[in-house]
């Protein structure tokens, strides 16, 4: 027996798709809870603004590990050794130009930075092409393998490091005019932390509009969600894939540069030691969101700060914790991609 | 050209230690529908997996169009000219209903007439052009999926199992399209276990079961004859009548 369905069936209205907003209430939610703990309004600002800097430069990092991951199932625990390598090779421009970075012209500053972070983007850009074709391309859809061979890779990376710079870490002085604070009323804000910002802030509206206003865009939004079906409307993923690697490497060459300045100091290690943090950041944001990565990103940032400052001695599992109390209320994290 | 659109010749095809094609020989008739029947885990949607390259024939040949596919890879196969509309439908979810045609139109833009002629016979995808398609009802998301597979004339479409879980009214526009695409000489290979919907369809018919194909005619023949339709499909086919 059959039984009567409305013809108006195939054109119902539909409820509309809203924003997902809960995420994105927990950053101000997060921010005035810390308020009265902290005290001093001069403070919360220094800490928030710091907060924010260290969450964009995150984000630069962990951003193309998430589309590696959603496009291809990749887990490349090497992904550390971009940075770590984008940083040593800025060196290679900032070093020899310390006159320029050293010079009262923002213009020379700018150039001389420009340049060594157009190197270390292409140089990473190159190295992250090598490493697929090399490390991963041979294990894919091989989890612990991959585990393994990344990792080792990001060793075999920072010997290499230390065979050509050396065992010592290298100090890595802001350019002149990145120097200093501003003062907002009574809070001193880093000038370099709003520089921070500001990039952070434009690599996520470049990756927005690549990802919604480009048919690569599209692609790779398609290719998290069901990379088969991709391939079944006749484009090749493989290479999609390679593509996004290539730029994932840029960028955290990109991150390695402005983190390297930011911490005045590179050491060979430095890429490992982030990567915690990272992979925090991608699962807090769900693996293949490029949005989630943005908010778990500035989460994760300014919850470290925030504890740093009111309880250093929780400060180092205060993301751990965060990360916990995420997954509890969100599993797939906080912006989950829709999944094959 | 070849008479036929595309032949499995004594193809077998593994999936780990599954040995799930056991010598499939199939004919689809060029410009003709063929419906593929037969019960679940009789190998019919690995069938069109092996066609579209998605899972590879450990043996045998597969022609598309004379030429041979066997080993070729998805996005080949798919630029020769094959659709594929999976059982799942595939549907991209974070897309808008317009941005999962853009990526099936792979020449640019959808053209505007095509679409005009698609909303024809699916209207809903027009009116919910800008809609993520995650939010569409089942019978949308078929629509689109179909939506997306002629979006751009292809050769040959593989349709696996439409109707599934479907509301009458929509299956009644799944059959408006099929028509029209039989009209304008459009190759399909559609899997199905609703007889009834495909009885009046079909040109030829296939029916598989364990891996192989165990009879092959022209649809009407098998319509008409219901202890042949007994005997090949069994209780199944009573309860879709």
């Amino acid at each position: 027996m059959t039984t009567t369905t409305p013809a108006a069936t195939a054109d119902a209205e539909l409820p509309r798709l809203r924003l997902d907003t809960p995420p994105l209430l927990v950053l101000p939610i997060l921010a005035l809870l810390a308020l009265p703990l902290v005290g001093s309004f001069p403070t919360w600002v220094t800490l928030t603004i710091a907060g924010l800097a260290m969450g964009m430069m995150i984000f630069i990092m962990a951003s193309g590990l998430t589309l590696v991951f959603g496009l291809m199932d990749v887990l490349n625990f090497g992904h550390g050794a971009f940075v770590s390598v984008g940083a040593f090779t800025a060196t290679l421009v900032l070093l020899p130009m310390q006159g320029w970075m050293q010079a009262d012209s923002v213009l020379m500053n700018l150039t001389a930075l420009g340049l060594a972070i157009a190197l270390a983007m292409l140089v990473t850009g190159a190295l992250g092409w090598a490493f697929e074709r090399i490390v991963v391309m041979p294990v894919y859809g091989q989890h612990l393998k991959q585990i393994l061979i990344t990792m080792g890779g990001m060793i075999v990376a920072e010997q290499m490091i230390h065979v050509v710079w050396g065992p010592d870490q290298i100090p890595l002085p802001l350019p002149t005019s990145f120097r200093g604070v501003i003062l907002v009323g009574d809070a001193a804000i880093e000038k370099y932390r709003l520089i921070a910002v500001a990039v952070g802030l434009i690599v996520f509206a470049a990756m927005f509009l690549v990802l919604n206003r480009t048919k690569v865009g599209l692609l790779i939004r398609a290719g998290v969600e069901n990379g088969e079906m991709v391939e079944a409307l006749g484009y090749r993923i493989r290479r999609l894939f390679v593509g996004v690697f290539v730029a994932g490497s840029a960028l955290a060459g990109l991150g390695g540069v402005l983190w390297g300045l930011y911490k005045e100091t590179l050491t060979a290690a430095m890429g490992g030691d982030i990567m915690v943090l990272v992979f925090i950041v991608i699962i807090i944001g769900g693996l293949g969101s490029v949005g989630g990565c943005f908010i778990g990103a500035l989460l994760v940032a300014l919850v470290a700060n925030y504890t740093g400052f009111l309880a250093p001695k929780i400060a180092l599992v205060s993301n751990i914790l965060l990360m916990v109390a995420i997954l509890l209320w969100r599993p797939q994290g906080l912006y989950p991609v829709a999944k094959r | 050209m070849s008479e036929q659109m595309l032949s499995l010749t004594g193809v077998h095809t593994h999936i780990g230690q599954y040995h799930i094609l056991q010598g499939v020989d199939l004919k689809v008739p060029r410009g003709e529908l063929t419906v593929l029947l037969g019960r679940n885990g009789a190998g019919k949607t690995t069938t069109l997996r092996t066609t579209m390259g998605l899972w590879h024939a450990s043996r045998g040949a597969l022609l598309f169009d004379g030429n041979d596919i066997t080993q070729a890879a998805t996005p080949d196969i798919s630029c020769a000219g094959i659709a594929y509309v999976p059982e799942n439908m595939g549907i991209f979810s974070d897309l808008t209903v317009r941005e999962n045609l853009l990526l099936a139109a792979r020449a640019g833009e959808p053209d505007t007439a095509r679409l005009e002629w698609i909303f024809g016979f699916f209207p809903a995808l027009k009116k919910f052009w800008n809609q993520a398609a995650g939010t569409l009802s089942g019978g949308q998301k078929q629509m689109l999926a179909i939506a997306r597979a002629i979006v751009e004339p292809r050769k040959l479409l593989l349709v696996d199992e439409p109707t599934k879980g479907l509301a009458p009214a929509i299956i009644q526009s799944l059959i408006t399209a099929f028509r029209e695409l039989k009209a304008m000489e459009t190759t399909i290979l559609l899997v199905e276990q609703n007889f009834s919907f495909v009885k009046s369809l079909g040109d030829t018919v296939a029916v598989m079961d364990d891996g192989r194909i165990v009879h092959s005619g022209r649809m009407d023949e098998l319509a008409e004859d219901r202890d042949l339709q007994q005997k090949l499909l069994g209780l199944s086919l009573d309860t879709h009548q």
